[in-house]
């Protein structure tokens, strides 16, 4: 009992220890409340440097976390837990959360380097006049395919993946608007379709593809493109201009039944304690060369058309990662379908998933 | 005398309060708002339809398949963990032994993961030996060897120790006396030692079987998503669709199914 005792004391004071040096390293670290900004993101979509270089110009102390959906994001925010201050969503998302009040306003008069924004991108639907949100990258969905371990061959559109030789050379990503958009497009239907005959034709469409398909993964597939593990992959367009920096037999396509257009953006979101800090922060990432910096290392297409004065002009100049406002017409923005639709596309998703060999 | 009764009595209350608490906050509160969260629809509303919806073929198929891969992978850590775990009582240094087996479960599950992508990839170790013995490249990951050989090397440590423990707590004097009495080594090891390690093996089961019900993580990263579990859909329905209703009702059917096992396999006194 005597043991049990001062094992239990001796724990309550190494645990009493420690909390006390936690809060001693915070502090001396600058981490007060008042001064704190909390940025949720990406994993991987953000250069690093440019947090430091915050942090040294402002004073202010950084956390940045990272998540991996967009729906994963908002349910933490919904919430509430952790007082974020910046998060980054996706287009219909920001749709989404602006209608159920998850977002603060802006205060343009704190954004100045807002003007360098790209007219093309400023005042889109889901958030007119840019009440909520600024852009941060955009992009699109398409094909990275490994033309050498094709023996050659050209991908250019949605059926050419139904193609008998691929046997198991496909990866997809984890995620069901993209994969049951690709079924839909290859179909030649929206990929905002909600019809149930034609999501039941796109599924269809999908488990014929089985065969071809290594497998469905998430993040991890930028890695296992780069081995060489498959030929082909479902991606967002960063993440192919990424891994063909790193091997030149990589090619990028938008294929030409149609695909996705998309925009990432900074929001405010309610859980926020420090709404000053994150308009700064929003000003810093607009500012043109910081831009440029984090869209090199990001290699997602940025908004800011001053900074693409500060980058290569062969990178600028790329109209597979850079489409002209004629390309991009033919590409449609996800929009906001609703829990109820959602949950549907995700239910054939799963089925798909399910569905063998 | 009555004094001293009821300060063990209230003593004995004393203790039962983190017990209490603990059970109550982390144990029964979760499971009943689980249950509660199960019957309401995605628009949030009073329904059954999750219920009704886990009975149609997809959930089902789902569940079977859960449990066909829970099985298999009970069923070989079993396998390889009775004679390992035999063999570890008869070593000199078998403390030395079980903790080598038990090491690697101090790693972090995803970055056991992530190495085993590494060697089951096209140019991975596994494929080069299968190359240099003549068999040439197989495609080993994302396929259901890949991920039940996974699994069961995660969960392998946990069917090792309680059979280990059931085998080094048996009295050796009962194998002599079985030897004396002129039973073959077969006769004793299924008429004496099995019936003795019986609850190693029993604890065993269950704690693999369990979660091997419920494992997501890997059927990603290992399988390529090409095995669905229960797991799969819970956490596809809490992050993703955000129906937690459905979420939650194939958590009830889980936690059911977890209280059937338990049941089940269960040390019931008589018999044995």
């Amino acid at each position: 009992m005597k043991r049990l005792l001062q094992m239990f004391l001796l724990i309550s004071l190494v645990s009493a220890l420690l909390l006390y040096a936690i809060s001693r390293l915070n502090s001396a670290q600058g981490f007060t409340s008042s001064n704190t900004l909390t940025i949720y993101n990406w994993g991987d979509y953000i250069d690093t440097d440019l947090i430091e270089r915050f942090e040294e110009e402002t004073g202010i102390k950084v956390i940045y976390e990272t998540f991996d959906s967009n729906e994963a994001m908002m349910t933490k925010i919904e919430q509430g837990g952790t007082t974020y201050d910046i998060a980054i969503p996706s287009e219909y998302m920001i749709d989404k959360m602006r209608q159920e009040d998850l977002l603060v306003p802006l205060d343009h008069s704190k954004l100045p380097n807002l003007k360098n924004i790209d007219e093309r991108f400023i005042d889109l639907p889901f958030d007119p006049e840019n009440k909520y949100s600024v852009p941060y990258f955009w992009g699109t969905v398409g094909i990275v395919y490994n033309s050498k371990m094709l023996g050659g061959k050209e991908i250019t559109a949605w059926a050419d993946l139904w193609d008998k030789d691929l046997k198991n050379e496909i990866l997809l990503t984890d995620g069901a608007r993209e994969v049951m958009g690709m079924g839909l497009n290859s179909l030649n239907y929206s990929l905002n379709d909600t019809d149930e005959e034609h999501l039941q034709e796109a599924k269809t469409k999908l488990d014929a593809l089985t065969p071809n398909i290594k497998a469905i993964v998430g993040d991890e597939s930028r890695m296992l493109l780069e081995a060489q593990e498959a030929a082909i992959g479902l991606v967002w367009s960063g993440v192919a201009s990424e891994i063909m920096a790193e091997n030149e037999d990589l090619e990028y396509v938008v294929p030409k039944e149609g695909s996705n257009l998309w925009f990432d953006n900074m929001v405010i979101p309610k859980t926020t304690k420090n709404v000053d800090a994150a308009h700064q922060f929003i000003n810093f990432m607009l500012d043109p060369k910081v831009a440029a910096q984090n869209a090199e290392y990001v290699s997602y297409s940025t908004p800011n058309k001053e900074a693409l004065k500060y980058m290569p002009e062969e990178v600028v100049k790329d109209e597979r990662f850079y489409p002209s406002p004629e390309l991009t017409k033919k590409l449609e923005v996800y929009e906001n379908l609703g829990k109820k639709n959602l949950a549907r596309y995700n239910e054939l998703f799963l089925e798909f998933k399910m569905h063998r060999k | 005398m009555m004094g001293k009764v009821m300060k063990n009595r209230i003593s004995r209350n004393i203790y039962f309060i983190p017990y209490v608490l603990w059970i109550s906050l982390f144990v029964i509160a979760p499971i009943l708002l689980i249950l509660y969260y199960s019957f309401f629809d995605i628009e949030g509303n009073l329904s059954l339809i999750n219920y009704q919806k886990f009975f149609t073929p997809v959930y089902l198929k789902m569940t079977l398949s859960s449990f066909w891969y829970a099985f298999l992978i009970t069923g070989i850590s079993l396998l390889v963990a009775y004679p390992t775990a035999y063999l570890l009582t008869k070593t000199k240094h078998k403390q030395l032994w079980l903790l080598l087996i038990i090491v690697p479960s101090w790693i972090n599950l995803l970055l056991k993961a992530y190495a085993f992508i590494g060697i089951f990839g096209t140019y991975g170790v596994a494929n080069g030996f299968l190359e240099a013995v003549g068999i040439g490249k197989q495609q080993i990951l994302f396929t259901d060897f890949s991920f039940i050989f996974v699994s069961v090397y995660i969960f392998i440590p946990f069917m090792i120790l309680p059979i280990f423990n059931a085998l080094d707590e048996m009295n050796p004097t009962l194998l002599d006396a079985a030897n004396d009495l002129g039973a073959s080594r077969w006769m004793t090891f299924r008429r004496v030692i099995f019936p003795l390690t019986l609850d190693g093996v029993k604890t065993g089961c269950q704690v693999v079987f369990i979660p091997a019900l419920s494992l997501f993580m890997l059927t990603r990263l290992i399988a390529g998503n090409r095995v669905i579990t229960l797991g799969t859909a819970i956490e596809q329905h809490f992050l993703v669709t955000q129906d937690w209703g459905m979420g939650s009702t194939i958590a009830v059917f889980l936690i059911i199914i977890m209280f059937l096992i338990m049941f089940v396999t269960g040390n019931r006194k008589q018999g044995v």
